[in-house]
């Protein structure tokens, strides 16, 4: 809810994301939200292009993705680094914490490396009470200094998955 | 049919729709038909055209956005066709310019050329009009189409002669095009 307001008072207006279970919260209220128009995507990559559309027509987005996404937007974050377009993900992690699924691991090892391989900013944040000051921050890097930004989300902090 | 006829028509007839480009031949068609600051440009990114059309479009509700794209470049965003219909902008038009080739890479077959119908797909998916056009005569009749207001995405497919043409190129610096692009809607550069 915190991560909600502070999105919302930095002026988001759009919101891409393939859904993950960490981001559950946030994506329900913005899908409530009128002011916000929320876009589900069938892959990742497809949300860093909205991103730089967005901001070519004046709005401000943020694109969340399970680490498993980031893979996926290699060669499509070509656009945002080299247009500088602001770009703020929000990725929570697998693979890195407490997993007991061993297709999480090789993409969630990866996520950092590749991110900064291509020229995105990695910032993570690993507990509650740094999370929303991580993303505040980010923002200001992506939205006033026209920076690609992903902050990942610490799977210590979303927890071990339930079955 | 000539896909540089086709492009000239279509942008002679935007009505100062802002126009995204897809990566090789679109990028140059749209270019010979004149250099605007309202043409966004990409020379990378493939699959990433209609896309950004999609968010041009949602930041912008009041103005009409035009992709100019290839049938490779929108075969590598099959999906996005699926997000732009259940995202169903009202002012996002697709085009696809389909030689049923790989033009760029040496003029290898496309899916386009072997059974796949990009329009029928974008039908299937929810677009509010779509259509496959084999001459300008046709490209006519859509340019009154596209004046007319939509309750949702369209997507036409003009199958063109599969040649390649002398290259008209733009400015291949996305963050100048950016820039400029902004500034023709009045938005700063940082």
């Amino acid at each position: 809810m915190a991560l909600f307001n502070l999105l919302k008072e930095k002026g988001v207006s759009q919101v891409s994301y393939v859904p993950d279970a960490g981001h559950t919260t946030l994506i329900d209220l913005f899908n409530k939200d009128e002011e916000v128009i929320s876009n589900v995507l069938t892959t990742e990559e497809e949300g860093i292009a909205i991103s730089v559309g967005a901001w070519l027509g004046g709005s401000r987005s943020v694109v969340l993705m399970q680490s498993s996404g980031v893979g996926n937007c290699i060669n499509m974050l070509s656009l945002p680094v080299l247009a500088k377009t602001p770009l703020l993900m929000l990725v929570t992690m697998r693979g890195e914490w407490n997993e007991f699924n061993p297709w999480q691991v090789p993409m969630g090892q990866a996520t950092q490396t590749v991110l900064e391989a291509i020229g995105v900013t990695v910032v993570r944040a690993h507990g509650g009470e740094d999370l929303v000051e991580t993303v505040e921050q980010a923002s200001v890097m992506a939205y006033d200094s026209d920076q690609q930004i992903a902050v990942l989300i610490s799977q210590r902090l979303l927890g071990k998955k339930k079955w | 049919m000539d896909r540089r006829a086709a492009v000239k028509k279509l942008m002679d007839a935007r009505d100062g729709a802002l126009v995204i480009t897809g990566l090789g031949s679109p990028s140059y068609d749209v270019h010979a038909a004149g250099d605007c600051d309202n043409n966004y440009y990409l020379w990378g990114a493939m699959g990433s055209a209609a896309l950004t059309g999609l968010g041009l479009a949602q930041a912008q509700p009041a103005k009409r956005i035009m992709v100019i794209t290839g049938d490779g470049e929108q075969l590598m965003a099959f999906g996005s066709l699926a997000t732009i219909a259940v995202a169903q902008p009202k002012n996002l038009d697709i085009i696809v310019l389909d030689n049923q080739h790989f033009g760029e890479t040496g003029m290898q077959d496309s899916h386009t050329g072997m059974g796949i119908d990009i329009s029928k797909n974008a039908a299937a998916c929810g677009f509010a009009q779509t259509g496959v056009l084999t001459d300008l005569q046709q490209v006519d009749e859509l340019c009154n189409t596209l004046r007319r207001p939509s309750n949702g995405p369209r997507l036409f497919v003009l199958k063109i002669e599969a040649l390649n043409l002398p290259r008209s190129l733009p400015p291949r610096d996305p963050t100048f095009i950016k820039n400029r692009f902004r500034a023709h809607l009045g938005l700063e550069p940082c």
